[in-house]
């Protein structure tokens, strides 16, 4: 307890040393410096000390100090203190070259208004964000369509887009780029509800044998496989139903024939045509 | 040395010959209708089918292991896992040579007492009462392929070494479509269905808190298994929540929590409800029954049926389940009963029944 006490009052002390000695007398330091690039400081003799963004260094200076780029790679604020006299500079981000992507959602029914959504924080090779204004790229598509494209120029590093989703089902490629850099995202768009559903029934060996036309959304893409369509029979029996699978774009079932009956379909909430099977 | 040897022989020989005598006297011929029916249910207890079956009628034209079958299940069904608790028998009508006498057996499994009620008729063999053991003749599918192909969903979720903006798919979007509390026997029910909207498989549970007046939380509780917990794309389950012990008329808000996760799944298989009804079971209360057939070509071990009653607005009124304690063999008509209150059944215009399902043979 005693030494963390001593080792917060040792730190209160030096950053204050360090903040009092840059007001009494300034080393000629730059304002700005790029990050990884190499700092010469003229007129500084014996024992430098650097503080910087997670970093503190101290370096030995005979009338020249210098900073290797790679001590200068994390961008922000840098004060360097020699002898009593001190200076303050800050690195900055080095021009954009790299783009940290965040997309939104993994998988969207297609057809759908802004619900697509992109944020690219722009970089550069040494990962500081870049406060500068950036064009930011991006484009949307899935495989044999055109690509949905917009150019975003990003603000405090960051740049951010809202899409629609495009009518085609598939695995949408999300791309944003920031000069030859690109970062891939997969948006899955996938079909939305089915537009209507259509079946009809013929006798089989087992029974009524049912199956739909191919089931498709409002954008005339295919409902995807595995997709639960219920087959209704209503006979003086009662009720049969089956939960069948849509497999290779329709669905079919086997009812029992018990003479008249009426047949349905429906799948999640929408509801398709109806059958009067059999009877006078 | 060897005369020790030779009296312990004689004594134990004695010992067996005693407690064969007093096992004989366990298979003693039944003297009344309803005792013949007893006893054969006390062996079934004990897992003694052989001793039970010592009690069926010739005339049932029924071998011994279709019996055991019959009675202590077979194919990993829930009777397999069952053990008998208790038997409640009743003489319908009696004459000198035959009588029905109705059984009502409790049996205890993991998912909760099971009541298996039986008229069973039982004939006077020579002075000795048996019972007439229907056992239903299963009709056997002949040998073939089924060939089954449905989807199977796996899932890759992200890795420690992804790129740190690198989305996780996201968990499925699942919607409650209707849900209606009702108070019943003193405590709350919050019931309803739940719509997997999304096109990948889900792992849904709901969750329901009461609010009192003040804002208060009363009670919290889940689904639990009334609810289909793996709905397929555009997959409909009913869901009932129980709370008892809390008035309704205490509760100002309910707050209901759908909870959806990702999970590996197959479409397969496909169990057909046919002919659904409400009728009358043996004691006249209602229920709904039905058949489920297996359309896969693997037995579903355990069958387990929710069933949705809507009234003539389409309101969700009651959902109820029960389990199956046979096994669905493939393409084997089974039958079902589900138990419905009476008061309800007046109000039941529409009803849809789901099968939920657990095998053995399937991970997923």
């Amino acid at each position: 307890m005693i030494r963390k006490l001593l080792l917060s009052t040792m730190v209160v002390a030096g950053c204050w040393f360090a903040a009092s000695a840059a007001n009494a007398q300034g080393l000629q330091v730059p304002k700005t410096q790029p990050a990884g690039q190499e700092l010469r400081i003229s007129g500084v003799n014996g024992t430098a000390y650097v503080f910087g963004p997670a970093t503190a260094f101290k370096a030995k200076a005979n009338g020249e100090l210098v900073i290797t780029s790679d001590q200068l790679r994390a961008a922000g604020m840098y004060t360097v203190v020699s002898d009593g006299n001190s200076g303050t500079f800050f690195v900055v981000a080095d021009k954009a070259s790299n783009v940290a992507f965040l997309a939104r959602p993994s998988r969207v029914a297609t057809a759908k208004t802004g619900v697509i959504s992109g944020t690219g924080f722009v970089l550069d090779k040494f990962n500081n964000l870049v406060m500068q204004p950036t064009p930011v790229k991006f484009s949307l598509a899935v495989p044999g369509t055109p690509a949905e494209t917009r150019s975003e120029t990003s603000k405090n590093g960051v740049a951010f887009v809202r899409m629609d989703s495009g009518k085609k089902s598939g695995a949408a490629q999300f791309v944003a780029a920031v000069d030859d850099t690109e970062v891939r995202r997969v948006v899955t768009q996938t079909a939305a509800d089915p537009c209507n559903i259509r079946f009809k029934a013929e006798p089989s060996k087992d029974g009524i044998h049912v199956v739909t036309d191919p089931i498709k959304d409002c954008s005339g893409n295919a409902v995807p496989d595995g997709t639960i369509v219920t087959f209704t029979e209503t006979d003086q029996k009662g009720r049969s139903t089956v939960d069948a699978r849509i497999k290779k774009g329709f669905a079919e079932a086997e009812l029992p024939n018990e003479g008249s009956a009426n047949l349905s379909v429906a799948s999640g909430v929408v509801i398709g045509n109806e059958i009067h099977w059999g009877g006078k | 040395m060897y005369r020790i040897i030779s009296i312990g022989i004689l004594v134990l020989t004695a010992a067996l010959v005693a407690v064969g005598t007093v096992h004989s006297s366990d298979m003693a011929p039944a003297k009344s209708p309803d005792g013949a029916v007893r006893a054969l249910y006390e062996h079934a207890k004990g897992r003694d089918f052989k001793g039970a079956f010592k009690y069926v009628s010739s005339s049932s034209n029924t071998d011994e292991q279709a019996f055991v079958r019959d009675m202590g299940g077979r194919d990993g069904s829930l009777r397999t896992y069952s053990n008998l608790q208790n038997v409640d028998t009743r003489i319908l009508h009696q004459d000198d040579n035959a009588a029905m006498v109705r059984a009502t057996a409790e049996w205890s499994t993991a998912v909760g007492a099971f009541f298996d009620t039986r008229d069973l008729k039982v004939v006077n063999e020579d002075g000795q009462w048996k019972v007439e053991w229907p056992v239903e003749k299963q009709a056997k599918v002949p040998p073939q392929v089924i060939p089954v192909n449905y989807l199977r969903w796996d899932v890759i979720t992200r890795g420690n070494d992804d790129d740190w903006g690198a989305q996780n798919v996201e968990a499925p979007r699942v919607r409650i479509v209707s849900m209606n509390a009702i108070e019943r026997e003193g405590g709350t029910i919050v019931m309803g269905e739940i719509e997997n909207e999304d096109t990948v498989p889900a792992f849904v549970a709901v969750n329901a808190t009461l609010k009192g007046k003040t804002g208060n939380v009363i009670a919290e509780e889940s689904s639990f298994d009334k609810i289909s917990h793996t709905l397929l794309p555009k997959e409909i389950s009913p869901f009932r929540i129980d709370f008892p012990k809390v008035k309704l008329s205490s509760v100002k808000s309910v707050s209901m929590q759908p909870n959806s996760m990702l999970v590996a799944a197959s479409a397969d298989p496909v169990i057909g409800v046919l002919n659904q009804h409400v009728d009358k079971d043996l004691r006249g209360k209602p229920v709904l029954k039905g058949e489920l057939i297996n359309e896969s070509g693997q037995t579903v071990n355990i069958p387990h049926v929710l069933a949705t009653y809507y009234d003539g607005s389409g309101k969700v009124v009651w959902v109820s389940d029960g389990y199956v304690d046979q096994a669905l063999e493939p393409q084997t008509p089974t039958p079902f009963s589900v138990g419905l209150q009476q008061d309800i059944a007046k109000n039941v215009q529409n009803y849809r029944v789901t099968v939920n399902q657990y095998s053995l043979d399937r991970t997923q």
